[in-house]
């Protein structure tokens, strides 16, 4: 009896809280049917955020993950001072308001911002254009990678790096032939956890963009401006899109977890 | 004392300058950016931006929400923890698994599916509505869409400690006669505090800045239900730039400040033991 009811208690909280939003999204999706949702996605604007979003994210995952792992490799391997305060830059932007990620962007590249008439005098436009959004999304998912993989290469330890480098393997060799294979499927989560956080950032990429449909626009954008124009079903077609990447993604999180035994907390 | 311990591993030195430069260009400028825009107004001058009724009450608002969804969350995320390190039953995985959607869940998903769930015709909003409880379009939305985000970092954050701490003694404590509030209350409870404390930081710091999930469930009334993010993205389109550089500041401090005595109190309590 005490053991059923605190489980009774949790499923209920996990109902009511994530599961039925969850079953929200997709029935709201459907209820005009499937072909209704295919259209919508298939509408000129929708097609340019879905590419909008898949151009961003294939330009700041791989960024961050080279940033990612340079920093894991130099965290985790070595010892040096102001170790800590590397750290704690590199997870800075998890506590940051998506709002301000987007709004130093501006203060920075902005019409009236620090380099704003810069910009303008060559004709350069960063804000409420394409480079801004990459900016915004690389700024929002910069520790995903460095977070998922350095558990594992502080586990790890140094003895085979160290080993690799006494018999003479350069940096290049003793990275892609000693350390890496150790931590795939760590890099490959990190990989998809940034993958799913850079095509879902909506507040600071909001901020950015400047909304114009079927330029500026990203997915999670196009979503909002459909809702607010009371297309509902429309925007929960493309919300399901989203969705459906979101529940991939943990599910692949969940089935590398199960299969290493660890945790891969680089969620948040 | 020497900057770096002996190594005999390669590759220091390119990967620290590719590491600093990266974190330098994306994360110190842009942030010395806002710093240095909203001083542009010298202290006064800030004082008195913040000191304004709508900079103020949406200042409240944020940090007023947070921390009442923070709270909201601890002792649900701490009985989900509970459940999933100390009970074994089919399905636990899923549970698992579900407990990070909002992790997962792009954040403007999550706004516009709460607001559906909780509007006045919502599955939820219409039998809340009928016994006079007003969700969607005012503060209580706002606390739903926060209670959602911050549920997991609980979670996550206490599970680890849970399966540290051998059910033997929470067992023990109930054969010397405990009656389970108590064990949870002497036994349980301060074994987890400093998780917790730590965990309603990390909670507290995503709800004050939290964006996508709420804006739609808000309503968005100036003095009511606007949010300082969203304050924030009406004075950038007024060109207010150090007007939003200011709410920017005060919310990052505000939340760094309460993560960070947070963490000097979880130490304390820890060094304890």
């Amino acid at each position: 009896m005490s053991r059923a009811l605190p489980l009774a208690a949790a499923v209920v909280i996990v109902s009511v809280l994530f599961l039925l939003p969850l079953g929200t999204v997709f029935a709201e999706a459907l209820r005009h049917g499937l072909a209704f949702a295919r259209d919508a996605l298939a509408e000129p604007d929708a097609l340019a955020a879905i590419r909008l979003t898949l151009l961003v994210a294939s330009i700041a995952v791989p960024l961050n993950t080279a940033g990612g792992l340079a920093a894991a490799w130099c965290l985790t391997k070595f010892d040096f001072a102001g170790k800590r305060a590397v750290l704690v830059l590199i997870e800075l932007p998890l506590t940051i308001s998506p709002v301000i990620s987007g709004l130093v962007w501006v203060l920075l590249f902005g019409a009236n911002g620090w380099l704003g008439h810069a910009l303008a005098a060559h004709d350069v436009q960063i804000i409420f254009a394409v480079p801004g959004i990459v900016l915004a999304t690389v700024f929002v998912t910069f520790p995903f990678v460095a977070r998922t993989v350095m558990p594992l290469m502080q586990a790890q330890g140094r003895a085979q790096e160290e080993a690799a480098a006494m018999l003479g393997a350069g940096f290049l060799a003793t990275f892609w032939r000693v350390t890496l294979p150790d931590i795939a499927w760590a890099l490959l989560a990190g990989v998809l956890l940034c993958t799913a956080r850079a095509m879902g950032e909506f507040g600071a990429v909001s901020v950015v963009s400047g909304h114009i449909p079927g330029v500026t626009e990203t997915m999670p954008l196009h979503i909002e401006t459909l809702y607010n124009d009371y297309q509902s079903a429309a925007a929960f077609a493309m919300a399901a899109c989203l969705g459906l990447f979101a529940l991939v993604t943990l599910a692949v999180k969940a089935a590398l977890e199960w299969r290493l035994g660890i945790n891969l907390d680089g969620a948040r | 004392m020497r900057f770096r311990a002996r190594s005999a591993l390669p590759g220091f030195g390119p990967a620290l300058s590719l590491t600093l430069g990266w974190v330098g260009l994306i994360v110190v400028i842009p942030l010395t950016a806002l710093a240095l825009r909203a001083l542009s107004l010298g202290p006064a001058g800030v004082m008195a931006s913040l000191a304004q009724p709508r900079v103020f009450a949406a200042l409240r608002l944020s940090f007023g929400c947070a921390g009442l969804a923070a709270a909201i969350a601890l002792p649900l995320g701490l009985l989900l923890a509970w459940v999933l390190v100390r009970q074994h039953f089919p399905g636990r995985r899923l549970l698992d698994s579900l407990v990070d959607l909002p992790f997962a869940l792009p954040t403007a998903v999550a706004g516009i599916t709460l607001t559906d769930l909780f509007g006045p015709n919502g599955l939820l909003g219409a039998p809340l509505a009928h016994v006079g409880i007003k969700v969607a379009y005012t503060p209580l939305g706002i606390l739903v869409a926060l209670v959602f985000v911050s549920i997991p970092f609980v979670v996550r954050t206490t599970e680890p400690v849970l399966r540290n701490l051998p059910p033997e003694t929470e067992e023990a404590a109930a054969t010397l006669g405990a009656a389970p509030w108590q064990v949870f209350w002497r036994v349980v409870l301060p074994a987890l505090a400093p998780a917790l404390l730590v965990s309603f930081g990390l909670a507290f710091a995503r709800g004050v800045g939290e964006y996508g999930s709420v804006i739609f469930i808000a309503g968005n009334m100036p003095m009511v239900s606007e949010i300082a993010p969203l304050l924030i993205v009406t004075r950038l389109q007024e060109f207010d730039y150090a007007g939003a550089a200011c709410i920017g500041v005060a919310m990052l401090a505000g939340s760094l400040m309460i993560l960070g005595a947070l963490t000097a109190v979880q130490r304390r309590l820890e060094a304890r033991g």
